[in-house]
C-alpha cells in the first residue's frame, strides 16, 4: 500500500482507563466536512485513526416504505430527495426502471432530452463535489468558481420544469414537457464555455504541490478492494475498474452519443479526483451531441400511465366458461402492470443507482428497494481512512462523494 | 512630562491598530470575495463600510457561554494571555524614525518572547475546554508554533549579523546605511523562510490547521462565544499586523522609501505593511492545507536547514568582506 500508511501493529489499543486508551472523538452529525448528518466514530492515536466506524440513519425518511403507498407515478417527487444535489437522474433512473417495468417505449425525442438533462445533473453533482471537496481541503476558491457554474445550470433547470433543486422533470413514459428553443440555446452556449471554466479550477489545485500532497497516496483502494466493496461510479474507476452503467447497460439516448469513460489507475484521492475532472468534459461533450441530434417527435409514450394508477386493478365482467350456472363473475384485471419483479440502475453522479421493484399487479410497487451508491460508499469508509491521519477522512469522504440524503433514503 | 508622553504615544499607537485590525477583517472579506468573483459585505453602510462595527458590535453583546467541564480560570486567562502577548509586542515596532513607545536594545528578542508566550494561550485555550475538538486544535497548535518559531528565529539571524543590533532602529538604519539600502536581496533566502514561517506562526493559510475549520470545527476556540472568541480574533489580527511590521523592518527598510512623502513619515512603512496584509489574503484565496505532519516535516526538513545555510553563508560572506 502506501508508504504514508504507519504499521497497525505498533499502535497499542489499550482497554478504557489504561495507559494507551484510544482517544475516541465522534465526528458528526453535525460536522461541517461530513457532507450533512454523517456521523464518525473515531479512535484516535495522536492523529492517527485507528478505528473509524460509520453511523448512517440521521436522514431516514422511509422513501422506501412511502413508495408502497403510493403509484408509480407519484413516488417520482420522492426520487427528487434522494440525491438532492442533481435530482434530475435520480427521476431518470426510476422512469427507466418503471418503464421496464411497464413495458413502456419511450420517444427517442425523451430520450435524448433525458440524457441531456442526466448529464447536466453529473455536471451539478460534481460541481458540488469538487467545490466541497476542495474546500474540505482548504482552497475556499474553487468553491465558488464552482457555485458559479452550477448556478447557471440551476437557472436553465429552472427555465426548463419550474425548479431548481427538486425538479420531476421526467415522468413515466417521457419528459413533462419540451424543450424551447431558448434553453437549448442557453444550454449549447454554456457548454462552449464549460470546457474553459474546467480549466479555471484545474490552474487552482490540479498541479498545486500542496493539493497533490495532500491527495497523492491518500485513500489507497485496490481495484479488487473496489468491487468487493461495491463501490461504483468514480469512485471505483479511479482505482482503474472500466464500469460504467452508462457504457455497459445502455439506457434513453446513450447508445447513441459517443463518450469515453476515464479511468485512474491508483485508486487514491487523487486519482478519484481525476476521474470526475474528466467526466466534466465527457458529459460537456454528451450534452453538445444530444442538442447536435435532438430528433422531433413526442416527447411522452402514448400509453404512459396517468398521475393516478388504480391501486386495485379494474374490474372486469367475465362469464363463467361454461355459462350454465348463470353466474357472472368480476374478475380482476391483473394484466393492466406486469407482475414479478424488475432490477433497472442508471450511471448517476455518485455511482450506480438501482431500483429493484416488485410487483404484484397493481397500480403500487409492492415493494421499492433503493440500490444507493452512497449507503455502499459509506461502507468502504473503514478501509479507507483507517491507519491515515485525521485530515485525510476529510479527504477521503470528500472523494466518495457521498450524500446522505441518497444514503439513508 | 517624559511618561505623559509615554502614555499618548500608547494611546495612539493601540488605537490606529485596533482601527486597523477592524478593517483589516473588511479588507480580508472584500479582497477575498473580489478574488472569488463575489462583493463581500456590501449591506452596513456604503459598500458594507461599517461591517466591522456592527461584527463589534454582535460580539460584544452575544452571551458569553463557559461549558460545564471547562476549567473556568484558565478558560477566561486564556485569550487574555493571547491578546496581552499581541499588544505588548507593539511597545517596540519603530513606525517612523525616532517613533517607538520603548526603544529598547534587544527589540527583536522581545518580540519572540512574547510571540511565543502567546501559544501558551492557544494550548491553554484548547486544554481548558475540555473538549476534543478543541484538545487537538491546541495539540497541532503548540506543535506548529514551537517547530516554527525556530525556523523563524534563525531565518532572522542573518538579518542581525548583518546588521550587528537586534535594536528594530538600528537595524533600520544598518539597511539605509547598506549597499542594497534594503535586506531583501542580500538575505532573500532568510526573507523566504521568515514569509512561511510568518503564515504559520499566525496560523493563517496554508497551515491554518489548528483551527482547521473542516477536520476541527473551530480548533482551539471552538468553545469560546462572544467577546472571548473576539479577543482570539484581534490577537490573530495583530499577530498578522506585528509579523508583517518585523518583516518590513528587517527586510524591506523600515519607513525608507524611493523618495520622502512631507508631513507622512509613517507612509512607506504603512504602505509596506499593507502589501504584507495583502499577501496574508492572497495565500488564502488561493491555498489548499497542508496535513499535520506534512506541516511539520516541511518546518523541521526543508525550513530550518535552509535558514542554517543561510547563517552560514552570511557569516562566510561577512568575514570574506570583512
Amino acid at each position: 500500500m502506501s508508504a504514508n500508511k504507519p504499521d497497525l501493529k505498533l499502535i497499542k489499543n489499550d482497554t478504557p482507563g489504561g495507559e494507551n486508551e484510544a482517544y475516541t472523538v465522534a465526528m458528526g452529525p453535525q460536522h461541517p466536512a461530513t457532507h450533512g448528518v454523517l456521523k464518525l466514530d473515531l479512535e484516535l492515536d495522536g492523529e492517527t485513526v485507528i478505528k473509524c466506524r460509520p453511523t448512517v440513519g440521521f436522514l431516514h425518511r422511509g422513501v422506501e416504505k412511502l413508495a408502497e403507498n403510493m403509484s408509480y407515478a407519484q413516488v417520482l417527487p420522492l426520487t427528487d430527495r434522494l440525491d438532492y444535489i442533481a435530482s434530475m437522474a435520480n427521476n431518470v433512473a426510476y422512469s427507466i426502471a418503471v418503464e421496464t417495468l411497464l413495458g413502456i417505449e419511450t420517444p427517442l425525442r425523451a430520450k435524448y432530452i433525458r440524457t441531456m438533462v442526466m448529464e447536466m445533473a453529473r455536471l451539478t453533482g460534481h460541481l458540488l463535489w469538487l467545490a466541497t471537496h476542495a474546500l474540505d481541503i482548504g482552497a475556499m476558491t474553487v468553491f465558488l468558481y464552482c457555485f458559479r457554474e452550477r448556478e447557471n445550470l440551476l437557472d436553465m433547470f429552472e427555465e426548463l420544469c419550474g425548479a431548481r433543486l427538486t425538479t420531476t422533470y421526467t415522468c413515466i413514459g417521457g419528459v413533462r414537457q419540451d424543450v424551447t428553443g431558448h434553453f437549448l440555446e442557453t444550454l449549447y452556449a454554456f457548454t462552449e464555455e464549460f470546457p474553459s471554466r474546467v480549466k479555471e479550477y484545474e490552474t487552482l489545485i490540479d498541479q498545486n504541490r500542496i493539493w497533490l500532497k495532500r491527495t497523492k497516496g491518500i485513500g489507497v483502494i485496490t481495484a479488487e478492494q473496489a468491487v468487493s466493496l461495491g463501490l461504483t461510479g468514480p469512485s471505483l474507476r479511479g482505482s482503474g475498474v472500466d464500469y460504467d452503467v452508462r457504457k455497459h447497460m445502455p439506457y434513453d439516448a446513450y447508445p447513441f452519443v459517443e463518450f469515453e469513460v476515464p479511468i485512474g489507475s491508483e485508486g487514491d484521492v487523487y486519482d478519484r479526483y481525476r476521474c470526475r475532472m474528466e467526466e466534466f468534459l465527457q458529459s460537456n461533450s454528451i450534452i453538445r451531441q444530444c442538442i447536435e441530434q435532438l430528433p422531433a417527435g413526442p416527447v411522452r409514450a402514448e400509453d404512459a400511465p396517468d398521475l393516478v394508477m388504480e391501486y386495485n386493478p379494474a374490474k372486469k365482467v367475465a362469464a363463467d366458461a361454461t355459462f350454465s350456472s348463470g353466474i357472472i363473475k368480476l374478475m380482476e384485471d391483473r394484466d393492466r402492470y406486469m407482475q414479478g419483479d424488475v432490477y433497472v440502475a442508471a450511471e448517476v453522479p455518485k455511482g450506480e443507482l438501482g431500483f429493484y421493484f416488485v410487483s404484484d399487479g397493481h397500480g403500487r410497487p409492492y415493494r421499492m428497494h433503493i440500490r444507493s451508491p452512497s449507503y455502499i460508499h459509506i461502507g468502504a469508509l473503514p478501509y479507507l481512512c483507517e491507519g491515515y491521519m485525521v485530515a485525510d477522512v476529510i479527504a477521503n469522504i470528500g472523494s466518495l462523494d457521498v450524500v446522505l440524503g441518497e444514503c439513508d433514503r | 512630562m517624559e511618561l505623559l508622553w509615554i502614555l499618548v504615544k500608547i494611546l495612539i499607537v493601540f488605537g490606529v491598530v485596533m482601527l486597523h485590525v477592524a478593517y483589516a477583517t473588511y479588507f480580508e472579506r472584500k479582497v477575498i470575495g473580489h478574488m472569488q468573483v463575489r462583493m463581500g459585505p456590501m449591506r452596513v453602510g456604503p459598500h458594507g463600510l461599517l461591517q466591522p462595527i456592527a461584527d463589534g458590535i454582535k460580539l460584544f453583546f452575544k452571551e458569553d457561554v463557559i461549558p460545564t467541564p471547562a476549567d473556568k480560570q484558565v478558560f477566561y486567562a486564556a485569550p487574555l494571555i493571547c491578546l496581552i502577548s499581541a499588544v505588548s509586542s507593539l511597545a517596540v515596532i519603530p513606525f517612523f524614525e525616532g517613533f517607538a513607545i520603548a526603544n529598547i536594545n534587544i527589540g527583536l528578542l522581545y518580540i519572540f518572547a512574547l510571540s511565543s508566550l502567546a501559544s501558551y494561550g492557544v494550548v491553554l485555550s484548547g486544554w481548558s475546554s475540555n473538549s476534543k475538538y478543541a484538545f487537538l486544535g491546541g495539540l497541532r497548535s503548540s506543535a506548529q508554533v514551537i517547530s516554527y518559531e525556530i525556523a523563524m528565529g534563525l531565518s532572522l539571524v542573518g538579518v542581525m549579523m548583518m546588521a550587528g543590533s537586534l535594536n528594530l532602529t538600528d537595524i533600520v538604519h544598518a539597511q539605509m546605511s547598506s549597499s542594497f539600502k534594503i535586506y531583501l536581496i542580500p538575505q532573500f533566502l532568510g526573507f523566504f523562510v521568515f514569509v512561511v514561517a510568518m503564515l504559520a506562526e499566525t496560523n493563517r493559510t496554508p497551515f491554518d490547521l489548528p483551527e482547521a475549520e473542516t477536520e476541527l470545527v473551530a480548533g482551539y476556540f471552538t468553545e469560546y462565544s462572544g467577546m472571548r472568541f473576539a479577543l482570539f480574533f484581534l490577537a490573530e489580527y495583530i499577530g498578522m499586523i506585528i509579523m508583517s511590521c518585523i518583516g518590513v523592518i528587517c527586510f524591506l527598510g523600515g519607513w525608507s522609501g524611493p523618495f520622502h512623502v512631507p508631513g507622512l513619515p509613517f507612509f512607506w512603512f504603512v504602505i509596506k505593511v499593507y502589501l504584507f496584509i495583502f499577501f496574508y489574503y492572497w495565500v488564502r484565496a488561493t491555498l489548499p492545507r497542508y496535513r499535520y505532519d506534512q506541516l511539520m516535516a516541511l518546518g523541521w526538513k526543508v525550513l530550518i536547514p535552509l535558514a542554517l545555510f543561510n547563517i552560514v553563508l552570511t557569516g562566510t560572506i561577512k568575514s570574506i568582506s570583512g
